[in-house]
C-alpha cells in the first residue's frame, strides 16, 4: 500500500480537507484516473509528468472517463513508452514530434464521423512540439477550430535531445547549444515566441495559461477547457530539474516563482479576449528566481552580469503591465491586452 | 455504367463509394481535381457520415490521417510530388503503426527545376516507406485499384498507394466504368480495425522500441509485404469476378511468352508500349511488354517468370538514381539474374511525353543491340539544348 499525501506546503492554495468534497482536487480523490500511472522513467521531480498527470486526470474527471490522448516525441512520450511497458492507463498514440496537432484532429474528426460524439480529445506535447516543429499543424488545428484540447508543457528547451535552445527558452539561459560564449551569454534576447499569445490571435474558444505550481487553477483551467468545444489551448509551465539545472525538489518552487516573478503570466482568455488574470500577491525580484536555477548561474557572482539580470527583470516588468497582474486580487479587471 | 469521365472525377466518386469516413487532404497539382470533388461530396452530404479536414499541408493531411485511422476510421488522402516528400516522414509512421490508409498519388515531378507534370519521381522516393504502391496503367484501372485498395489496407492493416499518372491520367477525360455504390458495399466489407483508441479498452499505440524489439517489428513489416503479394492477386481475382473485367493484380504481361524482347514499365505509359508492341509485332519482330502493377512489394517471382524466355530486357524508367541508374531496373535485374542483359532506359520525365516513337526507338535499338546494359540511357533526351545550354560550360557534358 503506497502512503498517500495529502498535504501542500508553501502555497496559497487552501488544503482539500478544508474544501466541500465537490471541490477537492481531481488528485485528491482516491478514483482518480491516475491516467500516466507510476513507474515511468522521468527524471526526479519532473514538471512535464506531474503536469501530465494533473491535467489527464483532470480531463478525465470532467469527461467522465472518456477521453482519448495523442502524444508527441518528446521526453514524455519516451519516459512513459519504453516498449514493452505503458504508463498510459488511457488510450494513447503517439506518432511524430511535429504532428500532435494534426493527429489530434485527425482523431477527432474521425470520432464524430464514427458517431463517437462523447470521446474527447486531447493532445500533449512539449514546447518544442508545440512552438517550433508542431507549430504549423497547431495553427491549422486552431485555424480550423478541430475540437481538440492542445496542451503544451512548456519546460522551455529540448531536454530530450539533451538541453538545446527552442523559441520558448528564455534570454539568457544557458543550453546545450546556447553555451556561456561571447558578450551575451546563453540564449539570445530576441523576440520570444508566447504561443498563448498567437493562440488567442486565433481567437478560439479558450486558451488558459498555469503551471504546476498551482494545482487547483491548473485542475481548473482543464475542466473549464472540457466543458467547451472546438479548439482549446493550454500552455502549463514545467520546470525541468535536468534543463534548468535546479535541485528536483524546487520544482514547485521554481514554477510558482515564474509567476510571482511577472516572467511568466497566468491568465485565461475566450475567443482572443483575455478574461481571466491571476495576479501577482506577493511580487518578488526575477533574482530570486534565476537564482534557483543552474542555466543562470553567469548572471550572478562577481562580476555577474547585473545588466542582463536587469534585462529579464524589464521583461517579468512589462509583463505586469501587460497583463495587469498587479491590478486587482481577482485579477479580473484592467489588463491592457485585448482591452 | 461506362460515362466520359475525368480521370480525377472518377476517382473521386470511387473513393466516395469506398465510404471513408475522414478524408484530409492539402491541394496540389495534378491532384486537385480529385479533393475537390469529394470536399463537393462532403459537403453536399452524398458523402456522410464523413469529416473531410482541408489541412494546412501535407504533413498535416498524413498525420490527421494517422488520427483518423487510429480512432478506427476509414481514412483517405491524395498528394503528389513535393506534397508526397513533405508527408515522408508520417508515411514510414503510418507503415509503422499499420495503419490502413488509402492515398493517390498524382505521380509528378520533382523539384528542382520546379515541374508541374508527369514522372514517377514522387513515389519511388518514397519506394522504402513500407506502402503498397500499386501503379494504375489506365483511369479504367485505377478506379478499380481504389475499391481494391481499401480491402487489402484493411485485409493487411497496412497502406497503399494507389498511383496514377498525373494529367495524363488525372486531367484524361474517357469512357469509365465507375462502380456504383451496391456494388462496392458488397465487395469492400465495413473497416473493423486490428487496434483503435477506445476508452473502453485503452492501448498503448506508437510506443518507443529500442534494440531489443526493433528489428522484430520491421521484419513483421516486411512479412506483411510480403503477405499484400498473395493477397493482391487473390483480391484482383475477387474483382474480377464480381466486376468482370481485370484490373489489378502484381504484373501485367502482354504478348511476351516467345518474346526475344521485353519492355518493362509502369503507369500510363503502357498503353503505348502495348500498342507499340502490337505494331513490331505485326510487322514480325518479337517483342512483349510487362506491366508493373505492384511496385511495393516488388513481386520477384512474377516478373522472373513472365521475363523467363526474353533474351533481352529493356525498362522504361520514369525516375531515376542520379549517379547511381535505373530504380526499377535494379529489381528487375535482382528477380532474373545475370542469364539476361537488362537495359535501362529513362523516359518522359517532368511531363516529356513517352510517345509510341520514342518506345519503339527504344525497343528496335535494344533488339539491335545498340543500347546496352553497362549505362543508364536517355533516348529522349535533347542534346541540342545540352550542347546549347551555358550552364553547363565548364562542368560535365553530356
Amino acid at each position: 500500500m503506497r502512503e498517500t499525501k495529502l498535504y501542500q506546503i508553501g502555497t496559497f492554495a487552501v488544503g482539500n480537507r478544508l474544501l466541500d468534497p465537490e471541490d477537492r482536487s481531481a488528485q485528491a480523490s482516491p478514483d482518480r484516473a491516475n491516467s500516466i500511472t507510476s513507474g515511468h522513467r522521468a527524471c526526479q521531480g519532473c514538471g512535464e509528468a506531474l503536469g501530465a498527470r494533473y491535467v489527464l486526470d483532470a480531463a478525465m474527471r470532467a469527461a467522465d472517463g472518456d477521453v482519448v490522448v495523442t502524444n508527441s516525441t518528446g521526453c514524455l512520450e519516451v519516459f512513459s513508452t519504453p516498449y514493452p511497458e505503458s504508463s498510459w492507463q488511457i488510450p494513447w498514440v503517439h506518432s511524430l514530434f511535429g504532428n500532435g496537432p494534426a493527429v489530434a484532429a485527425g482523431m477527432a474528426a474521425g470520432l464524430r464521423a464514427s458517431g463517437r460524439t462523447s470521446t474527447r480529445v486531447v493532445g500533449q506535447a512539449g514546447d518544442g512540439g508545440t512552438v517550433d516543429i508542431g507549430f504549423g499543424c497547431l495553427s491549422g488545428m486552431f485555424e480550423r477550430n478541430d475540437d481538440v484540447l492542445f496542451v503544451c508543457y512548456d519546460n522551455q528547451g529540448y531536454m530530450n535531445t539533451g538541453v538545446q535552445r527552442s523559441a520558448a527558452t528564455p534570454p539568457a539561459a544557458r543550453t546545450a547549444n546556447t553555451g556561456v560564449i561571447g558578450d551575451e551569454p546563453g540564449n539570445a534576447f530576441g523576440q520570444g515566441k508566447f504561443v498563448p499569445l498567437i493562440a488567442m490571435a486565433h481567437e478560439i474558444p479558450y486558451v488558459a495559461t498555469a503551471t504546476v505550481a498551482d494545482l487547483h487553477d491548473l485542475e481548473d483551467k482543464v475542466t473549464r477547457a472540457m466543458g467547451m468545444h472546438g479548439a482549446r489551448y493550454l500552455h502549463v509551465l514545467v520546470p525541468c530539474p535536468l534543463g534548468w539545472a535546479a535541485a528536483p525538489a524546487e520544482t514547485i518552487r521554481l514554477a510558482r516563482l515564474a509567476v510571482e516573478s511577472g516572467l511568466f503570466p497566468v491568465f485565461e482568455a475566450e475567443h482572443g479576449e483575455v478574461t481571466a488574470v491571476t495576479s501577482i500577491r506577493g511580487k518578488v525580484p526575477v533574482d530570486d528566481y534565476l537564482r534557483l536555477q543552474g542555466r543562470y548561474a553567469h548572471l550572478f557572482g562577481d562580476p555577474g552580469r547585473p545588466d542582463l539580470v536587469a534585462r529579464l527583470q524589464a521583461l517579468a516588468d512589462r509583463n505586469v503591465v501587460r497583463f495587469g497582474l498587479l491590478d486587482s486580487d481577482d485579477g479580473t479587471q484592467n489588463a491592457s491586452l485585448g482591452s | 455504367m461506362r460515362e466520359q469521365l475525368e480521370g480525377s472525377q472518377a476517382v473521386a466518386r470511387t473513393v466516395a463509394r469506398c465510404r471513408p469516413r475522414v478524408v484530409a487532404a492539402y491541394p496540389i497539382s495534378p491532384q486537385t481535381h480529385i479533393v475537390e470533388r469529394l470536399s463537393d461530396l462532403v459537403r453536399s452530404g452524398d458523402l456522410a457520415p464523413c469529416e473531410y479536414l482541408m489541412v494546412e499541408s501535407e504533413f498535416g493531411a498524413m498525420s490527421a490521417c494517422i488520427g483518423a485511422s487510429a480512432v478506427g476510421a476509414r481514412t483517405y488522402t491524395a498528394t503528389a510530388s513535393q506534397g508526397l516528400l513533405f508527408m515522408a516522414e508520417a508515411l514510414f509512421n503510418v507503415s509503422g503503426l499499420g495503419l490502413p490508409v488509402v492515398m493517390t498519388v498524382a505521380n509528378r515531378a520533382i523539384g528542382a527545376p520546379i515541374n508541374i507534370w508527369n514522372d514517377h519521381s514522387d513515389a519511388m522516393s518514397q519506394r522504402d516507406c513500407g506502402w503498397v504502391q500499386l501503379f494504375a496503367a489506365s483511369n479504367q484501372e485505377a478506379v478499380d485499384l481504389h475499391v481494391q485498395a481499401f480491402v487489402l489496407a484493411e485485409r493487411l492493416s497496412s497502406p497503399v498507394m494507389v498511383c496514377m499518372d498525373g494529367f495524363v491520367l488525372t486531367h484524361a477525360v474517357e469512357a469509365i466504368d465507375v462502380p456504383d455504390q451496391a456494388e462496392v458495399d458488397a465487395f469492400v466489407p465495413p473497416f473493423v480495425p486490428r487496434q483503435m483508441l477506445d476508452p473502453t479498452d485503452p492501448v498503448t499505440i506508437g510506443a518507443m522500441v529500442g534494440p531489443e524489439a526493433f528489428t522484430e517489428v520491421k521484419y513483421l513489416m516486411h512479412r506483411r509485404q510480403q503477405q499484400a503479394l498473395a493477397e493482391i492477386p487473390s483480391i484482383a481475382a475477387d474483382f474480377a469476378a464480381r466486376f468482370g473485367r481485370t484490373s489489378g493484380g502484381v504484373v501485367h504481361p502482354y504478348r511476351t511468352d516467345d518474346a526475344d524482347t521485353v519492355v518493362v514499365a509502369l503507369g500510363s505509359a503502357l498503353g503505348s508500349v502495348c500498342r507499340v508492341v502490337d505494331d513490331l509485332r505485326a510487322e514480325g519482330t518479337s517483342v512483349g511488354a510487362l506491366g508493373i502493377t505492384c511496385f511495393r512489394p516488388w513481386p520477384e517471382a512474377e516478373v522472373r517468370a513472365a521475363l523467363a524466355g526474353a533474351r533481352h530486357v529493356v525498362v522504361l524508367e520514369r525516375a531515376f538514381s542520379p549517379g547511381a541508374g535505373g530504380i526499377v531496373g535494379r529489381d528487375v535485374r535482382t528477380s532474373i539474374g545475370s542469364r539476361t542483359p537488362v537495359v535501362d532506359a529513362v523516359v518522359g520525365l517532368g511531363g516529356r511525353p513517352v510517345s509510341r516513337a520514342t518506345v519503339r526507338r527504344v525497343l528496335e535499338d535494344v533488339s539491335a543491340g545498340r543500347l546496352t546494359p553497362d549505362d543508364l540511357h536517355f533516348p529522349d533526351l535533347r542534346r541540342d539544348l545540352i550542347d546549347s545550354e551555358p550552364a553547363t560550360r565548364g562542368g560535365p557534358r553530356a
